[in-house]
């Protein structure tokens, strides 16, 4: 009897092995940085080169953080739903700019529209390194704290926004109701 | 079999071709040797398969800008491993850390060869001790 119910064992177990991992995105790496400190940056600004971006300007509040380039078509799909969240207002949206140029990004935001608080400009990828990117876009929230909550990579839906990013955002507000101390 | 042996000679050295940077080689030898080895031993987050050595993704290139720079500014390899570790993760190693999360992925080549070989030797011990059947006349005869 066993020699029958050996081999379907070993199938289902071997099956479960793959239903569990072929689910899975082989490409999306998880982050080291998740429960860290932000990775400090300054850098010029996208509209304007005199205009400094720092990392630092954030502290005290929820943030996010955007990974994109106008080279990606994921960014331009995505770009639609940054625009939503940014009308809903309650976390500023950074933009990192990376490894792009000036002239097309400018245009870009002209074109679909503005939704960052502010936009550095990586042209060279170097602050990018430091965030782990290695394929746009990636988006991040990070805490009033400078740790960094939650890294998505691939384009954001509002799905996945509300799913993910949200009960962050309103665990904070809890936290910082009038009667409670922070 | 000279030529076979020409061929297996020209064949090993294409793992030294290292020409994928327009930057000139570190003028120190050991630094040049220390970043041809590192650079081999990290792997592209994006074509994950590759190391940055043989990646041409501008990622790969990116990262290799960086060893240039890490070893240029001193660092230990234990430093330059560690700085891409924190950044990418376990898995921009090419050859995965050996701990409790990986021990399976290490371990199951070769404990499946030897689940693999034990099988067989229960088979063929079974197949021993069976009795070899009688030479009973058990075909069609063409006749």
């Amino acid at each position: 009897m066993w020699r029958y119910v050996l081999p379907v064992i070993g199938f289902l177990v071997l099956a479960g092995f793959f239903f569990v991992g072929l689910g899975r995105d082989p490409a999306a790496l998880p982050s080291p940085l998740i429960g860290k400190a932000v990775p400090a940056f300054t850098l010029p600004s996208v509209e304007d080169p005199e205009r400094m971006v720092s990392s630092d300007a954030y502290r005290g509040r929820m943030w996010v953080l955007n990974i994109w380039g106008t080279w990606c078509p994921e960014c331009y799909y995505e770009h639609p739903v940054l625009m939503e969240i940014a009308r809903r207002g309650d976390v500023p949206i950074v933009g990192l700019d990376w490894k792009d140029q000036r002239e097309p990004a400018q245009e870009w935001l002209k074109k679909l529209g503005n939704p960052y608080h502010a936009n550095a400009y990586d042209e060279d990828g170097r602050v990018g390194i430091d965030w782990g990117a290695y394929g746009a876009p990636e988006t991040f929230l990070i805490g009033a704290d400078g740790i960094v909550l939650h890294k998505h990579i691939g384009q954001i839906t509002l799905e996945i926004w509300e799913r993910d990013f949200e009960p962050h955002i309103q665990a904070a507000k809890k936290d910082h109701a009038p009667g409670r101390t922070s | 079999m000279r030529r076979l042996g020409l061929l297996l000679a020209c064949l090993s050295f294409t793992t030294l071709a290292l020409a994928l940077d327009a930057e000139r080689d570190f003028t120190d030898p050991e630094l040049q040797q220390r970043y041809e080895t590192l650079a081999q031993e990290l792997r592209c987050p994006k074509c994950q398969n590759n190391t940055i050595a043989d990646s041409n993704a501008p990622i790969a290139a990116d990262l290799r800008r960086a060893l240039r720079d890490q070893l240029g500014a001193g660092r230990t390899d234990e430093e330059i491993l560690k700085f891409m570790t924190d950044r990418y993760g376990d898995f921009v190693l090419y050859r995965p850390p050996f701990d409790a999360r990986t021990w399976l992925l290490w371990l199951a080549p070769g404990l499946l060869l030897l689940a693999g070989l034990i099988s067989a030797a229960i088979v063929i011990a079974r197949k021993a001790r069976a009795p070899i059947p009688e030479d009973t006349d058990t075909g069609t005869d063409i006749a």
